[in-house]
């Protein structure tokens, strides 16, 4: 049996929509199966992964909270895979992000005024966009491997912010566990609800997801990102500077992590604390392949991924099975996604053995 | 002196699993596939090493097991970069993220169970030398194969028949398809040397280096694997140098620890990383260096014409 492709003469518009959703459908049935294979019964645990948490308002509730950082990162991730520059260390720019927007509320912690709240969400974006820069000045101007440099970076930033929360900015009244006083009321980002968990930085997310929608296909900027991203050579001809893109993509993408990571800090921990880097940064890789780079399409994919998560909180409840089985079905996901895309530009044509081995013959 | 030696010992464990890692990818980028899947392999080979070691009692089975599962695992990239043609970055990433996942279910029974650890194979006569004896030829048999692995994978791809058509495969693929080379079969069997030695390198940590399952563990060595890769320019003589560089960074960054300097531990964990970067950054600027071994076709997908 040969597997081959032939390429289709126009890129398939039908499948360009469906597959995400086919590859959905390809996890859940590898879902499936893994449950069968652990002993579980399948269609129980497909319910507690995908459909029970959206029944339940409070699990709803916490599907906003996880979805909101993971959009507003995948967004930049998606501008910066589009104009073909690999930012890999999105979750070193959340980090920073957070930390350089608590330095307000942890360091001037009297200073209670309405102006707090917007300096540290513009603080956390430029400390996002700044490391964020770091790759992509080093492959501007050294032709680094951005890949490399941008997650050796997530280590060190780990690396400084548990260095901070344990030492310098320790809350001395906080019985020796790591992290710093709980944030003051002006330097919190309000609930969507009086009783909810999910914040504003929802609403910042979908902010953001409409304006990147329409730099990416409406302007000027947005067409050199894609005829960057699809060929130097072409972008050259064109006037475009690959090297300044690939610094404003980075510094893009980099600040929309600082803010998912400010607002992570400040809407939903309410402090800064060793447990920020949840791995939000490389799941949001995830949610920009399933939303096909495109900005709407990342929000109903952040929250299948969140659902993800949720769900598999409650699979760890009430089933007892391992919460990294959501980490595994997050990895097979973005296979589905990968694999379904080849379908756009392709067609797959499986020939038995004995076919092939005629047309050789005929060939030869 | 024997403080020196026992330092040298541990400079070696540091840098085995990085140069074993580090030695396959070289072999499937120089076919012309980069497969960023390098920690997700390894953490997998980490943790079938370790549960086989558990459940038979024989640490030198976890490593053939590790070999076999990574490899296997690798065929999941293999399969969806060179059949599926899909992007070669966003697949790899996708095998680390499925790595650690599965790594960590299946690895959740035995976290903090002690460890078996590979015992050092003292070679008679050469290991009572003095000084050299014991760093040389009293250690684990994985540190011995990571020497043989080095030499062996240099012989094939610059003084063997295959290993030229391997590079040529990874220089030109258009051409070598045209010269009748099964382009898409040699990069197959690429990846699979690849996805080998990564589970080698992991068993290698926990079986010798950590002896122990701890979730995570492999904490970015894959990573680094891959920055050797580039710091080598690709040829595999100065993966040993890159790799010890990087041992010796690492198990430098414990001693100075150990020695009470007021500098944070955090600060020093982080040196191998940025010790990366900047590794990066002045091979980069060589132009002319990477130019000349960058296999041409690296990361370009090939969809043979018929």
């Amino acid at each position: 049996m040969k597997v081959q492709l032939i390429k289709r003469s126009q890129p398939s518009n039908w499948l360009a929509l469906t597959s995400p959703f086919m590859a959905l459908v390809l996890t859940m049935v590898a879902g499936a199966i893994m449950f069968a294979l652990l002993g579980k019964n399948p269609a129980t645990g497909l319910y507690t992964y995908f459909i029970q948490p959206l029944l339940d308002p409070w699990s709803r509730d916490q599907i906003l909270v996880k979805a909101t950082p993971l959009i507003l990162i995948a967004i930049g991730l998606a501008i910066c895979f589009r104009s073909g520059n690999w930012n890999i260390g999105a979750e070193g720019q959340y980090l920073i992000g957070g930390m350089v927007g608590a330095t307000i509320p942890v360091l001037f912690n009297t200073w209670d005024t309405a102006l707090v709240l917007p300096l540290m969400l513009i603080m956390g974006i430029a400390g996002g966009a700044l490391y964020g820069a770091i790759p992509g000045l080093l492959k501007a101007k050294f032709n680094t491997n951005e890949i490399l440099t941008s997650l050796m970076l997530v280590y060190v930033a780990q690396q400084f912010v548990d260095w901070l929360v344990r030492g310098p900015w320790r809350d001395p009244d906080g019985f020796g566990f790591p992290g710093t006083k709980s944030f003051n009321e002006s330097a919190v980002l309000p609930a969507l609800f009086a009783t909810w968990d999910a914040h504003y930085g929802a609403v910042l997310a979908v902010v953001a997801a409409v304006i990147a929608w329409f730099v990416l296909s409406k302007t000027l900027k947005g067409f050199e990102i894609s005829v960057l991203g699809q060929s130097e050579r072409a972008g050259r001809f064109a006037g475009f500077s690959p090297a300044a893109m690939t610094v404003f993509a980075f510094c893009v993408s980099g600040g929309l992590a600082g803010l998912a990571g400010i607002a992570e800090v400040s809407g939903s921990v309410e402090k800064l604390d060793d447990k920020l880097s949840l791995g939000y940064g490389f799941s949001a890789i995830i949610v920009a392949f399933l939303g096909r780079l495109n900005p709407l399409g990342i929000i109903a994919a952040g929250i299948v991924l969140a659902l993800t998560y949720i769900g598999g909180e409650a699979a760890q409840i009430s089933m007892g099975l391992s919460d990294r089985a959501a980490r595994v079905f997050q990895g097979l996901l973005l296979f589905f996604v990968l694999a379904c895309d080849t379908l756009i530009h392709y067609r797959i044509q499986i020939t038995g053995g004995s076919a092939s081995a005629a047309r050789k013959e005929g060939a030869g | 002196m024997e403080v020196w030696i026992s330092i040298l010992i541990s400079v070696c464990a540091a840098a085995t699993p990085l140069l074993i890692a580090a030695t396959g990818e070289l072999v499937v980028e120089r076919s012309g596939v980069l497969n960023l899947g390098v920690e997700g392999m390894m953490i997998i080979g980490a943790v079938t090493a370790f549960s086989t070691a558990q459940v038979t009692g024989n640490p030198y089975l976890g490593a053939l097991v590790a070999i076999i599962v990574a490899s296997a695992f690798s065929l999941i990239f293999a399969f969806m970069t060179l059949t599926l043609v899909t992007n070669q970055v966003a697949t790899g990433l996708a095998l680390t993220i499925l790595g650690l996942g599965l790594s960590g279910m299946i690895g959740q029974g035995f976290v903090g169970a002690p460890g078996i650890k590979m015992e050092a194979l003292s070679i008679p006569l050469l290991s009572d030398l003095p000084v050299i004896g014991t760093l040389l030829f009293g250690q684990d048999l994985i540190f011995y194969a990571s020497w043989a692995l080095v030499f062996g994978v240099w012989w094939f791809l610059f003084k063997s028949k295959t290993g030229l058509k391997l590079r040529s495969v990874g220089d030109n693929h258009a051409s070598a398809h045209a010269l009748g080379l099964n382009v898409i079969g040699i990069r197959y069997c690429a990846v699979l040397f690849g996805g080998a030695c990564a589970g080698l390198a992991g068993a290698h940590l926990s079986l010798v280096y950590v002896p122990q399952w701890v979730e995570g563990m492999t904490a970015g060595r894959g990573w680094i694997a891959l920055a050797l890769v580039v710091f080598a320019s690709w040829r595999p003589g100065r993966l040993l140098i890159g790799a010890y560089l990087f041992g010796a960074v690492t198990i430098g960054q414990f001693h100075v620890q150990a020695q009470g300097l007021q500098i944070p531990a955090q600060f020093l964990a982080s040196l191998p990383y940025l010790a990366t970067i900047i590794v990066l950054v002045l091979i980069a600027r060589n132009r002319r260096l990477t130019m000349i071994n960058t296999p041409a076709s690296l990361g370009k997908s090939f969809v043979p014409d018929r």
